[in-house]
């Protein structure tokens, strides 16, 4: 499976996971009441890719709204890409927040404080 | 006869823009946070103001339905959950009940009273050492809902406990969002 991929819904965001470029993108609403089932398949990609990572890994995260339960899932997912970056395969997550979102914006620094990561915060238009 | 008059004019006195009692399902919620969004649309609330409102409502809803799943021992009516969400010129106020079981209120009183002891700081930090260290529920909740709260309203979350009987007790939270 070179490519994963998942509609978006209300409540669930789209991702977008293409193994053979080494791109993942989460985008949308990630507010589902049972987060760890909805990224269950996502993680199982990702435990995959991580025997044979590509030498450069990008990772956008442009999330409108996510809930306190998908926050843990997220950081399980980071965790995984830390383990691939300490591995010796870069990866660089670049979190996308709305100019006038703060608490968005202070989310990723959270993550960025936790994850040895490389962290891009990228600003976008509302 | 039930005066409907009577809860007509309660609502109206207390600013209320939505309410419901009953189960809270899935897909309740989904109704009403599409509800929630195009009111806030209609009132041109600004997009921050939205934001916040938006995120603070998904999880004070997602406390009381995971709570449904809790309540072992609390069946029939008493499943059942209460909320209003009231709008002022000061800003919104959510307003949520449920049953509770008796031996649970005093965790739940020293988790709220935890949280509202911390400075804003504090309740960063707070949060980071529970998303990295705290276990996580089945359901996905590990505690994080309460301190989102209070970080992002930047209020202390107000609460009380109305005992009903030998078994349950009746838990009020009322949250406060400003106008920004």
């Amino acid at each position: 499976m070179e490519k994963f991929s998942i509609d978006g819904t209300p409540k669930t965001p789209s991702i977008s996971f293409d193994l053979a470029a080494g791109v993942l993108e989460i985008k949308g609403r990630s507010i589902p009441e049972n987060s760890i089932e909805f990224y269950k398949p996502l993680v199982d990609s990702l435990d995959k890719y991580a025997t044979s990572p590509k030498g450069q890994t990008n990772v956008n995260i442009q999330l409108e709204y996510f809930n306190t339960s998908s926050s843990k899932c997220i950081l399980d997912i980071f965790k995984k890409l830390e383990a691939i970056h300490k591995s010796g395969s870069a990866v660089t997550i670049n979190w996308h927040y709305e100019e006038d979102d703060e608490d968005m914006l202070e989310a990723g620094e959270d993550y960025q404080a936790i994850i040895g990561v490389p962290f891009k915060m990228v600003q976008v238009e509302d | 006869m039930l005066n409907i008059f009577d809860f007509y004019h309660k609502m109206e006195e207390n600013n209320i823009i939505l309410s419901f009692k009953g189960d809270i399902t899935s897909e309740l919620l989904t109704s009403i946070l599409q509800i929630m969004e195009s009111k806030m649309e209609n009132l041109h609330e600004e997009p921050k103001m939205k934001k916040k409102v938006y995120n603070v409502l998904v999880e004070c809803l997602q406390n009381l339905y995971h709570h449904m799943d809790d309540t072992v021992g609390i069946t029939g009516e008493r499943r059942s959950a209460i909320f209003m969400i009231a709008r002022n010129n000061e800003g919104y106020q959510i307003v949520t009940g449920n049953y509770i079981a008796n031996e649970n209120v005093t965790g739940m009183k020293n988790r709220l009273d935890e949280v509202n002891a911390l400075t804003k700081d504090e309740l960063k930090d707070y949060y980071k050492q529970i998303l990295n260290n705290g276990e996580m529920s089945l359901k996905g909740g590990g505690g994080l809902g309460m301190i989102d709260i209070a970080r992002k309203t930047g209020q202390k979350l107000g609460y009380h406990f109305d005992r009903i009987d030998d078994k349950v007790s009746f838990f009020n939270l009322e949250i406060k969002i400003s106008q920004i």
